[in-house]
């Protein structure tokens, strides 16, 4: 079983990085949703079956779709393939790459100087979850029921296709630039 | 009705006029804000008048009448009342104050006519006025000292009145500044007199002061010295006078305002009200009276090398209050006052005489360019005549004869007084005579140099005319004592202030005094007519060869005071500042604001809009913080 | 169930997030840094009930299921502004969206200069 979780954690790790380092958008997603898929399992090899499945049908399932139809929309060709590759320099990957390095040393750190629990895994099932969600974090969930909500409305209200609008402070900028 | 119950009403007239003024001035038109202006005073002049009739008649209980308006402030025991007081010597400054100020007002209607502010000044004017008559009505020395403060407010104002040139706006500074001196020194006294007596009601002060302090004690001697210090920079004596010659900056009826009926006989009006005060410190007294001796012979001499014909009356006015301060001195405190009110009528008369002639020539100061006006301006040469006569003190027909001649008999006969004092006044008086009278020849008489631009109008004329006939007839009030006895104005102000105790058996030699004064000022004309009319090149020698020429110089400059001053506090002031510009108490501060300027530039040059920079900086952030709760 | 260390599950979701991290650091497109922004959210979520397994406690996936009702809030107003920037900007460049950046300070006058001008 321990395999299982290496060979998840390996592909997780290396399509997440094809992720990061992708030129074609569509591309990029679909190993992000094979990350994604690799979490799942994981997930349910560490006992959370809900989630695993939550992971597969909201994260891998929905939220990935609406990346999709945004790209559809965004029409990024071929052409936009080349301005990426562009974009790569070593300059702009050295600073992060060494902040990250810096950090993760740290957080190895930080894991081994931690105490571990003791005692297996074992598996928590839906009914647990669901008895502690809507048990003591009731309020939790209405809050993200709004939360939900406010997104609804703001993507919404965001996304419609409206007039060019500007902000007061450039709109004499836009009128002289229209005058020219 | 009790007339006295509308007291009150006195002050609250100019008050409310330049509160109208200064508000509404801008709005109103110049004749609106003229009768304003002149209104209001000549009310309070003939409200004043009125008063004063019935106080002759018939005299309130005790010789004094109080109004208290309202308590000011009451705390730890101290609660000093808006509160006016009316005895002889306030009535009379007050009558001086506002009749003398109504004239000035009213030629100022004309004079000022056309000045962009026009209702600024009859604003300040107003004020002044206001000003003066609540030092002289207060009764305690904190509601005077108010009056005090505004009466010097009000003459910064004045004084820079055309502030667009920067040489009136010194003027006007160097006045508020050196008259700032002595009011330190008023103040301190005022604590030093409420410590002592818990009180500043002048009323109660002088009743107790007696029993409080022995004569010439040392706190008498502080009080009173102190006093003394407010006196002399409102006055304008020695060592203070410097900044009087130089407030001839300001338009002319301000001058006469200044100079008659307000500000520097404030001086000598605090030290005949706290006389108490000074008769408990018979050193000061004295002191009063040397710096009399003193201050008008020095500004005698100053004037008589004066070209510019406003100066010389300026110097005229240090000098005249000379002679008031050695009244006071040698306790002859009804002379002092008596000169006062001649002076005031003379002093406006020939200021605003002045004013007119200076109007005549398209504002030209300097009299030598003048001459021979006589016959182009018959009124004003007649009243400037008068003028001329009472400050000269000529004598019998003029007014200033009388009340100078009992300041130089009280000199010799008080027992304060001494023969040093009086020769001191003698030798003023001559000095007087020949330099008023050098002013009138050089104005009035000679060839005519100049063409007349302006002919006074009636508003000009006829105070002018009244002032004349008032420094005529003024005298007659109060006559010499070899002569009948006659003396209702110092009777009149007996009831407030002590008479003059005289050395017994000089009665017997008043008339030999007197003669003496009057041959001396007669003389004085003629060495004036002979200097300056007959061979002016006897005079020009004199001014311009070797010794002669150093000597007009050091009293042109008023004995370089000036430059002495200048000398002594403004150059090591100004040194030590220039040295001490660039010290490390300034780096220190400088320092910091170009830290931040430096730390504001670095800063906001991170601030670039670019996502991934802030984002940077939010992961750098993080490493910090784990690094720091690793290692640390 | 598996029998690995925590460590090794952290140090999974550690990677993963500062992975997400580089993502969002480095790409200039919009696109890739949410998706990027989502790898983060991921990760932490993965931290959140690899605690909860070993804990044995279900906190772990409820607070996954907040961070998971969280990301689909965020990512549907986040392609909706990208749909916007592409309208308005006809660009995914977030380099073009620099507009809140501070003005250049115009050169302040150094104290000394000012008493200068005021003695003069």
């Amino acid at each position: 079983m321990n395999v299982i979780f290496y060979i998840a954690a390996i592909i997780a790790i290396i399509a997440t990085a094809l992720v990061i380092t992708g030129k074609n958008a569509v591309h990029a997603l679909l190993y992000l949703i094979v990350s994604l898929l690799a979490i799942s399992l994981i997930f349910f090899l560490l006992g959370a079956p809900f989630i695993a499945a939550l992971e597969v049908i909201v994260y891998a399932g929905a939220i990935m779709v609406l990346f999709v139809f945004v790209i559809m929309m965004l029409n990024l060709g071929k052409a936009w393939e080349k301005t990426e590759r562009s974009w790569f320099s070593a300059k702009a990957w050295i600073g992060p790459g060494i902040l990250c390095i810096i950090l993760l040393a740290e957080l190895i750190m930080v894991f081994c100087s931690s105490a571990i629990p003791s005692g297996s895994t074992g598996v928590i099932g839906p009914r647990r979850v669901g008895v502690a969600l809507f048990g003591p974090y009731v309020l939790g969930v209405e809050l993200t029921a709004m939360l939900l909500m406010a997104g609804i409305v703001g993507a919404y209200h965001i996304g419609r296709e409206k007039k060019r609008q500007y902000h007061r402070y450039l709109q004499n900028d836009e009128e002289k630039e229209g005058g020219l | 009705m009790d007339i006295f119950n509308l007291l009150w009403l006195i002050p609250a007239l100019p008050l409310c006029s330049f509160l109208i003024l200064a508000i509404f001035g801008s709005k109103l038109s110049g004749r609106a804000v003229a009768i304003i202006g002149c209104a209001t005073v000549g009310l309070a002049a003939l409200l004043t008048i009125w008063m004063g009739i019935t106080f002759l008649t018939a005299p309130p209980a005790g010789n004094f009448y109080q109004q208290t308006l309202w308590v000011w402030l009451n705390t730890g025991g101290f609660s000093p009342s808006i509160a006016l007081y009316l005895d002889p010597l306030s009535l009379i400054f007050i009558f001086v104050v506002t009749f003398v100020g109504f004239l000035i007002h009213w030629y100022s209607s004309e004079f000022m006519q056309g000045d962009e502010g026009y209702a600024r000044f009859f604003a300040y004017m107003n004020l002044f006025i206001f000003s003066m008559l609540t030092l002289v009505l207060a009764n305690n020395l904190l509601l005077l000292y108010l009056g005090w403060e505004g009466v010097g407010l009000c003459s910064f104002l004045l004084i820079g009145f055309w502030y667009r040139d920067p040489v009136n706006s010194y003027a006007a500074r160097k006045a508020f500044i050196v008259t700032r001196i002595g009011d330190t020194a008023m103040i301190i006294g005022l604590f030093l007199l409420l410590s002592s007596f818990n009180t500043l009601n002048i009323a109660e002060i002088l009743t107790k002061a007696p029993g409080v302090w022995s004569p010439g004690s040392s706190r008498a001697f502080w009080a009173a010295i102190l006093l003394l210090g407010g006196a002399l920079g409102k006055s304008a004596q020695l060592p203070l006078q410097t900044w009087l010659p130089d407030a001839m900056a300001g338009p002319t009826p301000v001058s006469a305002l200044i100079h008659a009926a307000t500000m520097v006989t404030a001086g000598v009006y605090l030290i005949a009200r706290t006389h108490v005060l000074f008769e408990l410190a018979p050193v000061v007294q004295l002191l009063v009276a040397i710096i009399g001796a003193a201050t008008l012979v020095v500004a005698g001499f100053s004037a008589l090398a004066q070209k510019d014909i406003k100066r010389v009356l300026a110097y005229s006015t240090i000098s005249q209050i000379g002679y008031m301060f050695l009244a006071l001195g040698v306790g002859a405190w009804s002379a002092a006052i008596f000169h006062f009110m001649i002076h005031a009528f003379f002093k406006a008369l020939l200021f605003l005489g002045a004013g007119a002639v200076i109007l005549a020539m398209d504002h030209e100061h300097d009299m030598f360019k003048m001459g021979g006006l006589r016959k182009k301006m018959p009124v004003v040469f007649w009243t400037f005549l008068f003028g001329s006569g009472a400050l000269a003190a000529l004598p019998l027909i003029t007014a200033g004869f009388y009340s100078k001649d009992q300041i130089l008999f009280f000199t010799m006969a008080s027992v304060k007084g001494s023969i040093w004092l009086w020769l001191a006044g003698i030798v003023g008086a001559f000095i007087t005579s020949v330099y008023t009278f050098r002013m009138v020849f050089v104005t009035f008489f000679g060839e005519q140099k100049m063409q007349v631009h302006y002919h006074a109008k009636n508003c000009i004329k006829i105070p002018l005319i009244i002032l004349g006939i008032l420094s005529l007839i003024a005298g007659f009030i109060e006559l010499p004592h070899a002569w009948g006895n006659f003396a209702p104005f110092s009777d009149f102000l007996n009831g407030a202030l002590p008479q003059v105790q005289l050395i017994s058996g000089m009665e017997s030699r008043e008339i030999i005094l007197e003669v003496i004064t009057a041959i001396i000022a007669l003389v004085g004309v003629y060495a004036a007519w002979v200097f300056f009319l007959k061979k002016p090149q006897l005079a020009y020698r004199f001014k311009t060869a070797g010794a002669g020429k150093g000597i007009y110089r050091f009293f042109f400059e008023g004995w370089m005071f000036d430059r002495l001053y200048d000398l002594i506090f403004v150059r090591p002031i100004v040194w030590l500042s220039k040295i001490d510009r660039r010290d490390f108490v300034d780096r220190i501060y400088g320092g910091i604001g170009q830290l931040n300027m430096v730390l504001n530039k670095s800063f906001s040059r991170t601030q670039n809009g670019l996502l991934r920079w802030y984002l940077f900086g939010v992961a750098f952030g993080a490493a910090l913080l784990l690094t720091i709760i690793l290692f640390l | 169930m598996i029998q690995v260390s925590m460590h090794l599950e952290l140090l999974l979701a550690a990677i993963l997030f500062l992975l997400g991290l580089i993502g969002v650091l480095v790409r200039r497109n919009i696109l890739f840094v949410l998706m990027s922004a989502e790898i983060m959210l991921n990760a932490a979520g993965l931290a959140f009930v690899v605690a909860g397994a070993h804990w044995m406690q279900a906190e772990g996936q409820v607070m996954f299921i907040f961070i998971l009702a969280m990301a689909a809030a965020e990512v549907s107003v986040g392609l909706a502004l990208i749909l916007q920037m592409h309208r308005q900007h006809k660009t995914v460049d977030t380099r073009v969206l620099n507009q809140l950046k501070d003005d250049p300070v115009p050169p302040v006058k150094e104290l000394t200069e000012i008493q200068e001008e005021v003695n003069s």
